[in-house]
């Protein structure tokens, strides 16, 4: 079959590779209709997530048609039509009894590895790293999903793969996002990164009744996706002072809860965001956590940092005294996407949202490379690739 | 299990402990190594005696105090110096205590050419000539006791000791019912290809080396405590020389069972420990820990979960391997 496979930094190409076979019990094969290259794939190409090999096969959100049972699947059939989440999660354990299935402790091979870099092991991710289980993703024309009983969710008729692929990761994690907030009415939300996970997220705060949604980016088109489709007010930290200009929105106290939906590559101005890319260049800091320090300095008093972009290893000069005076909650995650997807896509069902709304590029699977390049450039108003085998 | 294997000293749950590891581990030495620590302090001051007071030194012995004998005494003293040291700053000093054992040699045979001349005092040359001939003796004793084949002095030194544990969502009863079967193991342990009970608390472990190569040893059952606790010890002569056990206890909050497993594990040649260390594949507390995630799998999902890399040997790309494995999962296609 065809994959896009990782083979160095900013290099993948769709290879020839082997067909993916059962090879546990409960696992179904998935032939892949629909699959779509998420931002933090871009942490990925650009060299900053370790453990990674030279043939991995990435993607991690995806949806398909069942074409292969394993002998202990229960609830899914051949030809039924499919969305995945991107954390494996085995149902069984602790973590997922209390439904926070990124943690499950029983799908990741390679926990002791995970282990090693972050404490404590973390659940398997399709496509992203041998530290997270080095399985093979669904940027494919087929992939294989383990667990298939409790992670994949069937679409019902009359949805198109568009309107639910983005269940597999970008609108619940958005979704969390949000909820992690603690929304209560009148509240304002601060939402750092106008990507397809930050409108997401915005979104989610609408609908999980926040007075009023701030963007913040660089990127016009983004911000102005933000503005238009989702409605948020959007501030350009190029053209202006964010915290100054969020005190100002806010009568000086600040917004109620704020939202990092960059991450570890983020991008700022002036001598400290040089600082942190001299620092990470040579190693000595893995992670540029601009977006998240000026998320906690801007945050009201008492209020709650939500954390949902990806972070992989270490930060420096982390604000920690405005979290402990001021009595900020910093609360973060992987997204338990297992916990979401059905009260997610009753929402759709509903029409309270239509998650197709973030794409703006469709390609052929072949095209990955392609995509890949202008999703990171930011070309052409890049905002949400879907790539399709066939 | 036996995959490690070796009495645990430091374990008073374990209760099968060695009488020879539980003394060296409660004073830390014992009688040779003590005597060593003696005659390196002997060597050391008649060392010093021979290299300061060479002349009074010869008119004890009964030698004629010229310049010849005080040059070769201070030599003398040089190398007993030089042995002291080194048998005080060693740990198991058997080289430096031979060459004790040459050096009271070399002094006997000196000794003996001091007969020949008249202008010596006979009657303090026997005298000098009995003590050397004593403490060469008990050199000797001490160099063959530190020296001697001690398997359990050896794997002091190489041993490692490994405490692991896990939690697993079932009951302590369950828990040690699958750890109990003994065809259970090479379900959760990858590296073994079989164990078979061979009677009598003994059974015979297969695991898969490098290259195919296999390696196969016998381990004793020495602890059966159902429900709580397994103890076990590789039978002498084992590749594997170690022991451990396997703690079933009930955790707190009807959260399942706490595993812990403790090891104590030490190889009893060079050789066989890189092979130990090549059939287990990474450092021995990475592979506890990596089994007792599988027993958590097996327990609490029914199978080890397995990625597309995993199931193939040896690193490889997260890509569906090229051919199945006999080991994993059919279709119901």
């Amino acid at each position: 079959m065809r994959a896009n496979c990782w083979m160095g930094k900013a290099d993948v190409r769709v290879q020839q590779v082997p067909d993916p076979k059962i090879l546990n019990q409960r696992d179904v094969i998935v032939r892949v209709t629909a699959t779509a290259i998420c931002g933090s794939d871009l942490h990925l190409y650009g060299g900053f997530i370790p453990t990674m090999e030279s043939g991995d096969i990435m993607g991690h959100e995806f949806m398909g048609e069942v074409v292969e049972t394993g002998r202990e699947v229960k609830k899914l059939n051949k030809g039924d039509r499919v969305v995945v989440p991107f954390p494996i999660a085995c149902g069984a354990c602790f973590f997922c009894e209390r439904k926070m299935f990124s943690l499950c402790e029983n799908s990741n091979p390679n926990a002791g590895i995970a282990e090693m870099m972050l404490g404590h092991p973390v659940a398997g991710v399709f496509g992203y790293s041998h530290m997270l289980g080095g399985f093979a993703g669904g940027q494919a024309e087929y992939v294989r999903v383990p667990f298939a009983d409790v992670g994949p969710i069937k679409v019902p008729e009359g949805l198109s793969d568009e309107q639910v692929l983005f269940l597999s990761d970008i609108f619940p994690t958005g979704y969390m996002g949000a909820e992690m907030c603690g929304i209560e009415p009148g509240d304002t939300i601060a939402v750092w990164g106008a990507g397809p996970v930050g409108l997401f997220a915005m979104k989610s705060a609408y609908l999980l009744g926040a007075e009023r949604v701030i963007a913040i980016d660089r990127v016009t088109y983004r911000l102005q996706m933000a503005a238009e489709k989702v409605g948020a007010v959007p501030v350009n930290y190029e053209k202006t002072s964010v915290l100054e200009t969020l005190k100002e929105m806010t009568g000086g106290r600040g917004p109620d809860k704020c939202i990092d939906a960059v991450g570890m590559e983020a991008h700022a101005h002036g001598p400290v965001y040089a600082y942190d890319r001299m620092k990470q260049a040579v190693m000595s800091e893995t992670d540029r956590p601009v977006a998240l320090r000026e998320a906690v300095m801007a945050c009201r008093n008492g209020g709650t940092v939500s954390v949902i972009g990806v972070y992989g290893g270490f930060i420096d000069k982390f604000p920690m005294g405005s979290v402990m005076n001021r009595s900020l909650t910093i609360r973060s995650g992987q997204c338990h996407v297992q916990r979401y997807m059905q009260p997610l896509l009753e929402r759709i069902q509903k029409g309270e949202i239509d998650p197709s709304f973030v794409i703006t590029h469709r390609m052929n699977l072949n095209q990955a490379p392609e995509g890949f390049r202008m999703f990171r450039d930011k070309v052409d108003n890049c905002e949400k690739i879907v790539l399709r085998p066939n | 299990m036996a995959t490690m294997q070796r009495p645990i000293s430091s374990a008073p749950s374990a209760g099968y402990r060695t009488e020879g590891a539980t003394r060296r581990a409660a004073n830390g030495d014992n009688l040779e190594e003590r005597l060593a620590k003696g005659l390196g302090w002997f060597s050391v001051g008649l060392g010093v005696a021979e290299v300061v007071a060479p002349g009074s030194l010869a008119r004890l012995i009964g030698v004629r105090d010229k310049n010849k004998t005080r040059t070769v005494l201070r030599g003398y003293g040089v190398r007993e110096l030089a042995a002291g040291i080194g048998i005080l700053t060693q740990p198991r000093p058997s080289g430096w205590m031979w060459s004790r054992v040459a050096g009271d040699v070399m002094d006997l045979s000196s000794l003996a050419t001091a007969f020949g001349s008249e202008s010596n005092n006979k009657a303090r040359l026997v005298a000098a000539t009995a003590a050397v001939a004593g403490i060469t003796a008990l050199d000797a004793v001490c160099g063959q006791r530190l020296s001697a084949e001690r398997p359990d002095a050896v794997e002091e030194e190489q041993r490692t000791k490994v405490k692991r544990s896990i939690v697993v969502n079932c009951s302590p009863e369950e828990a040690y019912r699958f750890w109990r079967d003994f065809n259970n193991l090479p379900k959760f342990m990858t590296y073994l290809e079989s164990v078979q009970s061979t009677g009598d608390h003994r059974s015979h472990w297969v695991a898969n080396g490098p290259g195919g190569v296999k390696v196969e040893w016998d381990a004793d059952l020495v602890r059966d405590d159902p429900n709580r606790l397994i103890g076990w010890r590789s039978a002498s002569g084992a590749v594997f020389q170690n022991a451990g056990s396997v703690q079933f206890e009930k955790a707190p909050g009807n959260r399942g069972t706490l595993v812990h497993v403790e090891m104590d594990y030490a190889p009893n040649r060079g050789v066989l420990r890189s092979v130990a260390g090549k059939v287990l594949g990474m450092d021995i507390g990475q592979r506890i820990m990596h089994d007792l995630r599988n027993f958590k799998q097996m327990l609490e999902v029914g199978e080890v979960t397995q990625s597309d890399a995993s199931i193939q040997p040896g690193m490889h790309a997260a890509q569906p391997p090229a051919s199945v494995p006999v080991s994993a999962g059919e279709s119901n296609q």
